[in-house]
């Protein structure tokens, strides 16, 4: 299990990327302080104070940890008050978070065929770490990305340094047009599928990697209070019973879910 | 460096510094954020005589200063806490408190006596006030002659310090503090969680599964101090106080409006340190303030 940390971190860059997105990038306040490791697939809560509806600390994936500059990389949609509040902030602001939380991605011992990391709107944030993560084992990650519209596509540029880069937009204005699960790709053969998304696009996933007897892993983002399996509010109902999605998650096997799919 | 040993009936707490049930898993989740030792105790969370799956995703609510939870005393039972938590807690100079819930009177003493068994947990916290659960739980609370039985039968059966959790969701919490006073009780921790209600007006649902839950986080505090208070002039036995505790001066608050030992709930899901700093706060406070001992401000609320 690796430590988990509560942090002070200062902001280095917030950049809006698009109306939805912005990439919010944090550094440790003591710049002696190197980040920790921390795998594909985990999280940071986010304390966000200062307004009576943000109560909570926000759980938000991570999208990439830079560990030559001592980065840590948030890819958020603004949503609700939190999120919105953390778009807000400016260079030096600090925050504090607990890094880093939950499980991880499974890394195949080799690569055999394709490893198809799917992702969708926001949910593409941890395919760009994992992805990293996978490259640097020698392997070529296919990332499959779906988004609304062309204006919606972010960070083109990082995830083509980690693999090849396939794109589906809703309306057709870039790459293919339709749902990723519409996307040429699938026909391929596929060793193992990782996905992130919203809910009815991972259950498209996992409906045609289970078709297609292909391992497959499911990012899910319950609603959490502490995000360190404490408060068992993120239950996620399992073979194995109600388990919680920030300490035995996020990332599920599909075979564990009881997703009727 | 003032004392801050406090004593509830015949346990004896290092500090007034607890966790409250259900805030604090099992005590070892927190084992990479703060030194365990530090703390008073830790009231692990919720334990029934049987496996219990809890109530269906959703659960929570985050409300303005707080938040909504219904999980329905989700936890693997009172074997599995006996063979799998208690090798861990005894690990830990810190105390143990064991919550013990039921839905009903025969649940909570089959529980109970399972725990007394036990030479390391000195104390047990009676849960008569889970909102959460559809049979029992608060059912038990919130009428003071079934507060009374429950209490009575478990008491039969436990010599060590027995502590009962009152449910604030009554009309005067006095009355059900001295029924379980009257029944045996070595003291009351209050308040749990109070019922309420969150809607999402988009979709025209409840945001629970259960539809009601239970409020907790500071925009609960005013309503626990007052409880505390009232109840405090009322009974004898200790008080432990909780109820939106999120930092040093809140738990002052508490020990002022007669609380012997409080418990920090919610405010660890946002600070999982702040309990030492709590701990840590009460003793800078008391420094200030030139008292010698933490006793010297219980109950110290100047009229």
């Amino acid at each position: 299990m690796i430590k988990k940390n509560v942090l002070d971190m200062i902001v280095i860059d917030n950049q809006e990327l698009s109306n939805n997105y912005f990439l919010l990038k944090l550094a440790p306040v003591d710049s002696s302080q190197s980040l920790p490791y921390a795998e594909a697939g985990q999280f940071v809560e986010i304390r966000v104070d200062k307004s009576p509806t943000t109560f909570l600390r926000r759980p938000i994936s991570i999208n990439f940890i830079d560990f030559d500059n001592n980065e840590l990389w948030l890819l958020i949609q603004k949503i609700g008050d939190g999120t919105k509040a953390l778009s807000q902030l400016k260079i030096s602001d600090t925050l504090n978070i607990i890094y880093p939380l939950g499980n991880s991605f499974g890394l195949p011992e080799a690569q055999k065929s394709k490893l198809v990391l799917v992702g969708g709107g926001v949910g593409v944030a941890p395919m760009l770490y994992l992805g990293k993560v996978l490259f640097e084992k020698g392997y070529t990650p296919d990332f499959l990305l779906g988004f609304r519209s062309s204006s919606d596509i972010v960070l083109m540029d990082e995830f083509k340094k980690y693999g090849n880069v396939h794109i589906t937009t809703e309306d057709g204005s870039f790459g293919e047009k339709g749902y990723v699960t519409n996307h040429s790709l699938l026909n391929e053969p596929i060793q193992k599928i990782f996905t992130c998304g919203p809910k009815p696009m991972m259950m498209a996933v996992a409906k045609y990697a289970k078709e297609n007897s292909i391992e497959c892993e499911v990012s899910l983002e319950n609603t959490m209070a502490c995000g360190f399996g404490v408060c068992l509010c993120c239950v996620e109902k399992t073979t194995e019973g109600h388990v919680c999605v920030c300490s035995d998650g996020p990332i599920f096997n599909i075979e564990k879910l009881t997703w009727q799919i | 460096m003032a004392d801050l040993r406090v004593e509830i009936n015949k346990l004896k707490l290092d500090n007034p510094v607890l966790t409250a049930s259900g805030t604090f898993g099992y005590g070892h989740e927190f084992s990479d954020y703060i030194d365990l030792n530090r703390l008073g105790g830790y009231l692990v969370k919720g334990t029934t005589l049987h496996h219990r799956e809890g109530n269906p995703y959703p659960r929570m609510a985050e409300t303005p200063s707080g938040m909504l939870n219904a999980v329905g005393l989700q936890n693997k039972g009172v074997d599995y806490f006996i063979e799998n938590i208690y090798p861990i807690c005894s690990q830990y100079s810190s105390k143990a408190i064991v919550n013990v819930s039921g839905s009903c009177i025969d649940d909570y003493v089959a529980c109970t006596e399972k725990i007394a068994a036990l030479d390391k947990i000195e104390a047990i916290e009676l849960n008569i006030s889970c909102p959460n659960v559809k049979q029992g739980g608060m059912a038990f609370g919130t009428c003071p002659k079934s507060a009374e039985d429950v209490v009575a039968a478990v008491r039969k059966v436990y010599p060590k310090t027995l502590i009962v959790k009152l449910s604030p969701n009554v009309t005067d919490i006095t009355e059900i503090a001295r029924a379980a006073e009257a029944a045996g009780a070595d003291s009351v921790s209050l308040i749990n969680t109070l019922l309420g209600m969150a809607v999402n007006a988009e979709t025209r649902k409840p945001i629970l599964s259960t539809v009601t839950g239970g409020l907790s986080g500071a925009a609960v505090k005013p309503i626990a101090l007052r409880m505390v208070w009232q109840t405090y002039k009322s009974v004898k036995i200790p008080v432990i106080g909780l109820g939106g505790i999120m930092n040093a001066t809140d738990a002052i608050e508490f020990l002022l409006a007669g609380a012997t030992a409080i418990q920090i709930g919610t405010a660890n899901f946002i600070d999982p340190q702040i309990t030492v700093k709590v701990v840590d706060g009460i003793n800078e406070y008391l420094d200030r303030q030139g008292c010698k001992s933490v006793n010297e401000i219980i109950g110290g609320l100047i009229l």
